[in-house]
């Protein structure tokens, strides 16, 4: 039966299932245990499992990254929380040196199954140091998965099939989207790694985006819906494994491509659906490709600042209609 | 175990990598190799007291542990010659490599990094309940590295089963420790810790071994970690092509009048002398069955070089 949650619920069901599943799934991070989280993801987990599977680390990214590791290798399922993602930058050099070089540097010999679970991007107030979005930073990475899920459904879903899959997850939530709820079926089966998904079906152009950017591209689709307009929104869902046939399908479809992130854009992974899609698309597309990002100055704290920022749907309303142009 | 054993380890160890260099001058090895040359006693006594389920890491300069920790020479020299080796089918090489069967975690070419994947290891061992170990061994230098810091904290708090081995042969490349820190001795940091830190010869593996013992022992008993500071001197550069002008004059000569094998050569009356020649013998022999196995292993396929990138 599916049950309406918040995203940070399902967050929550997901994790307790994957410490329900196996008992040999450990879970720490940063105020986990008995405080539940910062943001609550993993309330009342503590008091069920104990401390041998779920425990408070002091504040150590590299130290409990590099822990995440090495207990994947020897036998463990670990779940490390990272609390926001722009602390995943003072860990850099265990989660590209070390735990994304682990299998293919050992010919396969060891592996690293393990899950790094975080939130990022902005909300009001939040500092440069508190609101970046760096999955491009991950999705560069030769060796790590990168999940990015921008519902209820796929926060319950992407995080129970990263805990199951034998290769190192890097999910990176949406803070943003926590408060959201929706239909989540706590009893679905595990899916696959990878694939994107066509939330909104269209015939004029496609939008591809991901995590906090997909409900403000359907915000966008639904506006321009009322001039006549059918747009196409893709979630991307997955940046690795990359689910490109999904996005080239579309294109094919509807001729005209955007892609939105929250991101900034130069290198961002906005660039890499661009380059792909002019590699394979390129008899499909009637219109240059179009990028939908922050431009690239750090995120400011002030709202009034933010919102200069920050890309709505105002942003990808825009970038549709120039494809259109 | 006796001096003959130790004698015999520890041998092993330095003509595998006398052999290396030479392998390296005639172009059969790529890059470049960080020797143990004058070290071996603290891999071998380690050794002496860790078991099967135990877990070691090292650094690039680790192949005395991966011997002493029962690696095969063959697969090792295969591996460091760029050969499809049993280890990690020459995706590894000399600074990095690692072999599962033996649970040699492995060696890290990023200084200090290796211990919290260690520390990981020990909180394996804590969660299944084995009663084992995991022993990770850094050079002098690595200690003033974070990793190493955010580890021994990390493990210090969950009383996990970590060992950490401080190789101190006095350089880091080219810089003395003692430019580098305030304190006498790197074990003394353990307090920082609330940990306990001992200082040993590392050039006689009955005294790393008695050390070892003790925080084994404390390991296994569940009460947390130790430091382990060896103290020992480097003969050889930091790396292969090292010419070493940083060092003064006489160092190396004085160091080789004290280096582990030749104080059991010293120490040895005419029996032992006559076993311990006979020790030389087989482990010459030994080594170049291994060089002529590595060189039988076949190069890895270019066509397998994304294969073992994901599950
Ligand atoms: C993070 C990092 N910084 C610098 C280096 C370059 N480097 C390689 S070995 C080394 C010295 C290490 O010294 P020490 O820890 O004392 O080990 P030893 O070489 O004496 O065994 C340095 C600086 C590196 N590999 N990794």
């Amino acid at each position: 039966m599916p049950e309406s949650l918040r995203y940070i619920q399902a967050v929550n069901h997901a994790l307790a299932w994957a410490l329900d599943s196996r008992d040999d799934t450990v879970y720490f991070g940063e105020d986990v245990a008995l405080p539940g989280g910062p943001f609550g993801a993993t309330k009342g987990l503590h008091k069920r499992f104990g401390d041998r599977r779920i425990f408070d680390t002091p504040i150590s990214e590299t130290g409990f990254l590099g822990m995440a590791l090495g207990s994947a290798m020897t036998g463990l399922r670990p779940i490390a929380e990272i609390m926001y993602a722009d602390f995943a930058f003072v860990a850099m050099g265990q989660i590209v040196n070390q735990i994304a070089n682990t299998r293919y540097s050992s010919g396969g010999r060891w592996t690293a199954p393990l899950v790094i679970r975080m939130q990022q991007g902005y909300s009001p107030g939040a500092c440069a140091q508190h609101s970046q979005s760096i999955e491009a930073y991950f999705a560069h990475t030769p060796g790590l998965r990168v999940a990015l899920p921008s519902n209820p459904d796929d926060a319950y879903q992407m995080l129970r099939t990263a805990v199951t899959s034998d290769d190192p997850v890097v999910v990176a939530e949406a803070r943003m989207l926590y408060p959201t709820r929706g239909e989540v079926r706590l009893d679905a089966p595990v899916e696959p790694v990878g694939g994107a998904k066509v939330v909104r079906a269209g015939t004029d152009a496609t939008v591809v985006a991901w995590s906090r950017l997909v409900p403000v591209a359907v915000d966008a689709a639904n506006q321009l819906a009322a001039e006549g307009i059918e747009v196409e929104v893709v979630d991307l869902r997955w940046l690795n494994p990359l689910d490109f046939d999904t996005v080239a399908a579309s294109v094919g479809r509807t001729g005209r491509l955007v892609v939105a992130h929250e991101a900034n854009l130069t290198g961002g992974f906005g660039a890499e659906i661009a380059a792909r899609a002019a590699d394979e698309c390129f008899a499909d597309l009637r219109a240059p490709v179009r990028r939908v990002a922050a431009p690239d100055v750090p995120m400011p704290a002030a709202p009034s600042l933010q919102a200069a920022v920050v890309p709505e749907a105002a942003a990808v309303v825009d970038a549709v209609r120039r494809t259109l142009a | 175990m006796g001096l003959a054993d130790d004698y015999r380890s520890m041998a092993r160890i330095r003509r595998f990598e006398e052999r290396l260099m030479t392998l390296k001058d005639e172009g059969e090895v790529p890059g470049s190799i960080h020797l143990c040359n004058g070290q071996e006693a603290i891999p071998v006594g380690a050794a002496r007291v860790l078991r099967d389920g135990d877990y070691v890491s090292a650094t690039y300069r680790g192949h005395g542990w991966a011997l002493a920790r029962g690696v095969d020479m063959a697969a090792l020299f295969a591996e460091i010659m760029g050969r499809d080796s049993a280890l990690c089918g020459g995706r590894a090489a000399s600074p990095y490599l690692s072999d599962v069967s033996r649970r040699f975690v492995g060696e890290n070419s990023i200084v200090g990094a290796g211990v919290p994947v260690a520390t990981g290891a020990a909180l394996t061992a804590r969660h299944q309940g084995t009663g084992d170990v995991s022993v990770a061994s850094i050079g002098d230098g690595a200690m003033n590295q974070g990793n190493v810091h955010e580890a021994l904290n990390l493990a210090a708090v969950l009383d996990l089963p970590l060992i950490l081995v401080v190789e101190n042969n006095v350089y880091s490349e080219m810089s003395r420790i003692d430019d580098m820190v305030r304190v006498k001795q790197l074990a003394e940091r353990a307090a920082g810790y609330g940990i306990p830190g001992t200082v040993v010869d590392g050039n006689d593996p009955d005294a790393v071994a008695a050390a070892m013992a003790t925080a084994v022992e404390r390991a296994r008993a569940g009460a947390g970690p130790s430091i382990v500071e060896a103290m020992t001197e480097r003969l050889v550069g930091h790396y292969s092509g090292d010419a070493q002008h940083y060092r003064p004059a006489g160092e190396i000569a004085d160091a080789r009048t004290r280096e582990p094998l030749v104080r059991i050569r010293n120490a040895a009356d005419a029996a032992l002398t006559a076993t311990l020649d006979a020790i030389d013998a087989e482990v010459a022999a030994e080594v170049e069955a291994a060089v002529a196995a590595a060189r039988a292993t076949a190069v890895p396929d270019p066509a397998t070089v994304k294969e073992h990138l994901y599950a």
